[in-house]
C-alpha cells in the first residue's frame, strides 16, 4: 500500500510543478501587465510599482522567488485588489464554490447511480428509456443553455425561484445552480452505471447468488453494485474536473461570488498572482482527487495489486 | 468484432462460391447502423444542418453582420426576419446559419487535429512498447490530470482569441483519450499473426504501424471521432460564452447563446433558436456515435 501511494505521489508532484511552471510563463507571455490602465502612467511611477512587486528583476529570478514563496505557503499579494493577499481571496470565495460543487457532486453520484441501476434492472422498459433520455439530454445540453432556460422558465416567468445571487446560501438560491451543475454528471454517471450493471447482472456469480435464493435487493446492492460501480471510480476525477469547469459558467450566470467567477476576470486583468494561486489550488484539488480515486479503485478491485 | 465464425469445410463448389462472397465486417456494421432508427434520423438531420450552414447564408437576404436600425429586437416573422432580429437589428437567421457553420467547422478541424496526434501517439506507444510506451503514456497521464480548461483560458488570454489558435488549443487537449484508446487497440493487434507475418516479411516498424496497425484501428477511432466532435463544439461554445472564443461580429453557437441569454427577458427567441440548434446538433452527433458503436462493436446488445 505504501509503495503504491509513493509511486502515485512521485507522478503527482512533478505534475503540479509542471502546472505551476507552464501557467507562470504563459501568464507572463500575455501582452499587457496588471498595472496598465487607460491613463498612461509616468514611466518612473510604473518602474516604482514594478520594483515594489519585484517585477523589475529577470523573469527567471521572479520564477524562482515565486516557487520559493509557494513552497512556504506564500502566494503573494493580489496585484489588483491592493489590500488583499491571494490566500485571503481564495479563503473568502471558496466556500461558495465548495457548497455548490459538493452538493452537485453528491446529487450527481447518488442520482446517477440510482437512475443507472433502475435502468439496468428494467432494461428496455419505460424506466430505462426515460433514464436514457435524461442522460442524452444531460450530455447534449450544456450548462450555459440549461441555466438561462431555467432562469427564464422558473425564475422570470413562474417566479418560483430567485434568478440569481447568493443570499447567504439560502436553499431557494441554491436549487438552480446545483441542478445545472449536476445534470451533465448525472447523465454520464447513470450511463456508466447502467452499462456496468447490465454486464455484471449477466455474470456467473450473480446467477449463483440467485440460485442460492438470495433476495433480489441483496443481490443488486451487495453483489452486483460493487462490481458495477468500478468504472465509475475512475470517472470521479474527470467528473470533478467537469464540475470545476461548469462552475466557471454557473457562478457567472447566477451571479455567485465563487472562485470560478474570479478566475476569468483575473486572467483578463493580468492579476498574475491571483491566477497562479487559483491554478495551483484547483490543480492540487484535481490531483488529490485522482489519487483518491486510484486508491479507492485499488481497494474495491482486488485484482489491482498495490505494488 | 474479433469473432468470426469459421466456415465449415465446403461440401460443393456452389456453397464455396457463396462463402467467398460472404459479408465483410463492414457490411455487417453498415446493416446494423441502418437498422438503428435514431442514428439514421440523426444522420439525415445532421445532413440538413450541414447543408443549411453551407448554402443557407447565401439564401438569406441579410448578411450576418448587417445592422438594421429599424429592426432592433424585431420578433420572429416581423419585418422580413424569419427568426427575428437581435439588439442591433441583425437578422437572427443569418447569424444562426453563420454561427452553425463556424461551430461545425471548429468541430471538424479540431477533431482532425486530435485525431492525427492521438492516433500517431497511441499507435507508436502501443507498438513500440517497453520504455517508450511507459514514457509516452506517462506524459498522457500527466496531461490528463491537468485542469486543462485553465490552460485553454490562459492560452486565449495570452495570445488573444483567433480562429487558428482556438482550433489548435481545443484539438490539442482532445487527443489524450484518443491516444489511450488507440494504444489499447494496438496492444491487442500487435499479437495477431498478420503483424508477425509483416515483420517476417521484413517491413520496417514505421511501415507496419502505418500500413497494418492504423487501418485496423478504424472502428473504435471512427466511433470516438463522432463523440469528439460534439465535445469540441461544446468546448468552443464554452469559451465563446466566457467571451474568450469567437469575437463579435462573427458568430458561433456559443456567442449567440451568450448574447441571447443577456436579452432573454425582452426577446426570448434570441436564446431559444440558437439553443435549439445547438441541442439538435449535439444530439445528432451523440446518436450517430452511439449507433456506430453498437454497429461496429455489438458486444453490449
Amino acid at each position: 500500500m505504501l509503495r503504491f501511494l509513493v509511486r502515485r505521489l512521485v507522478v503527482a508532484i512533478p505534475t503540479l510543478f509542471l502546472v505551476i511552471t507552464a501557467a507562470f510563463f504563459m501568464m507572463r507571455a500575455a501582452p499587457g501587465n496588471p498595472f496598465s490602465t487607460d491613463r498612461k502612467l509616468q514611466p518612473e511611477i510604473e518602474k516604482n510599482i514594478e520594483a515594489k512587486y519585484g517585477m523589475d528583476k529577470p523573469l527567471l529570478v521572479q520564477y524562482v522567488t515565486y516557487l520559493g514563496g509557494v513552497l512556504h505557503g506564500d502566494f503573494g499579494p493580489s496585484l489588483k485588489y491592493r489590500d488583499k493577499s491571494v490566500l485571503e481571496i481564495i479563503e473568502e470565495n471558496y466556500p461558495v464554490s465548495l457548497t455548490i460543487g459538493l452538493s452537485a457532486f453528491a446529487i450527481a453520484v447518488l442520482g446517477g447511480v440510482s437512475l443507472g441501476v433502475i435502468a439496468a434492472l428494467r432494461q428496455n422498459g419505460p424506466a430505462d428509456y426515460t433514464t436514457m433520455a435524461i442522460a442524452i439530454v444531460g450530455v447534449c445540453i450544456p450548462s450555459f443553455v440549461t441555466a438561462p432556460l431555467l432562469q427564464l422558465a422558473l425564475g422570470s416567468q413562474l417566479g418560483w425561484l430567485p434568478i440569481g445571487s447568493w443570499n447567504g446560501g439560502a436553499l431557494p438560491n441554491l436549487v438552480m445552480p446545483v441542478t445545472v451543475l449536476a445534470l451533465p454528471q448525472v447523465a454520464v454517471i447513470s450511463r456508466l452505471t447502467r452499462a456496468g450493471m447490465i454486464e455484471v447482472l449477466r455474470s456467473n456469480y450473480v446467477r449463483t447468488a440467485r440460485a442460492k435464493g438470495l433476495p433480489e435487493f441483496t443481490i443488486v446492492t451487495k453483489h452486483a453494485l460493487r462490481a458495477a460501480v468500478l468504472p465509475l471510480v475512475s470517472y470521479l476525477g474527470p467528473a470533478f474536473a467537469g464540475l470545476i469547469t461548469g462552475s466557471l459558467v454557473v457562478e457567472r450566470i447566477f451571479g455567485l461570488p465563487g472562485l470560478g467567477k474570479f478566475f476569468v476576470t483575473s486572467a483578463l486583468q493580468r492579476d498574475y498572482t491571483v491566477v497562479m494561486g487559483m491554478v495551483i489550488f484547483f490543480a492540487t484539488l484535481i490531483l488529490a482527487l485522482n489519487l483518491l480515486a486510484d486508491i479507492l479503485y485499488a481497494l474495491l478491485d482486488p485484482r489491482v495489486r498495490l505494488a | 468484432m474479433n469473432v468470426i465464425l469459421a466456415p465449415g469445410p465446403p461440401r460443393n463448389a456452389a456453397l464455396m462460391e457463396r462463402a467467398v462472397k460472404g459479408r465483410s465486417l463492414w457490411d455487417d456494421a453498415r446493416r446494423r447502423l441502418l437498422r438503428n432508427r435514431a442514428a439514421v434520423a440523426s444522420m439525415m438531420v445532421l445532413g440538413l444542418l450541414v447543408l443549411a450552414a453551407l448554402v443557407g447564408p447565401l439564401l438569406v437576404p441579410y448578411a450576418y453582420d448587417q445592422i438594421n436600425k429599424n429592426d432592433v429586437l424585431a420578433p420572429p416573422l416581423a419585418a422580413g426576419h424569419l427568426l427575428g432580429a437581435d439588439s442591433l437589428g441583425r437578422d437572427l437567421l443569418a447569424r444562426l446559419l453563420t454561427g452553425l457553420g463556424v461551430s461545425l467547422a471548429i468541430g471538424a478541424v479540431a477533431t482532425t487535429v486530435s485525431l492525427v496526434i492521438g492516433v500517431a501517439w497511441g499507435a507508436t506507444a502501443g507498438y513500440l512498447g517497453g520504455v517508450v510506451d511507459e514514457v509516452m503514456m506517462r506524459i498522457v497521464d500527466v496531461l490528463y490530470s491537468l485542469p486543462y480548461i485553465f490552460f485553454v483560458i490562459l492560452l486565449m488570454v495570452t495570445f488573444g482569441s483567433n480562429f487558428i489558435l482556438l482550433f489548435v488549443a481545443i484539438g490539442a487537449v482532445e487527443w489524450l483519450t484518443m491516444a489511450r484508446i488507440v494504444r489499447g487497440q494496438t496492444l491487442s493487434l500487435k499479437q495477431k499473426e498478420f503483424i508477425e507475418a509483416a515483420r517476417a516479411a521484413g517491413l520496417t516498424r514505421f511501415a507496419i504501424i502505418a500500413r497494418h496497425i492504423v487501418p485496423n484501428l478504424l472502428g473504435p477511432v471512427v466511433v470516438y471521432v463522432t463523440l469528439t466532435i460534439p465535445g469540441v463544439i461544446l468546448a468552443e461554445s464554452f469559451l465563446s460564452f466566457l467571451g474568450l472564443g469567437i469575437q463579435p461580429p462573427m458568430a458561433s453557437l456559443g456567442t449567440l447563446i451568450n448574447t441571447g441569454a443577456q436579452d432573454m427577458e425582452l426577446a426570448p427567441w434570441l436564446l431559444v433558436f440558437p439553443a435549439l440548434t445547438m441541442i439538435a446538433t449535439l444530439m445528432c452527433f451523440n446518436f450517430i456515435g452511439d449507433g456506430l458503436r453498437d454497429a461496429i462493436d455489438p458486444k453490449d446488445r
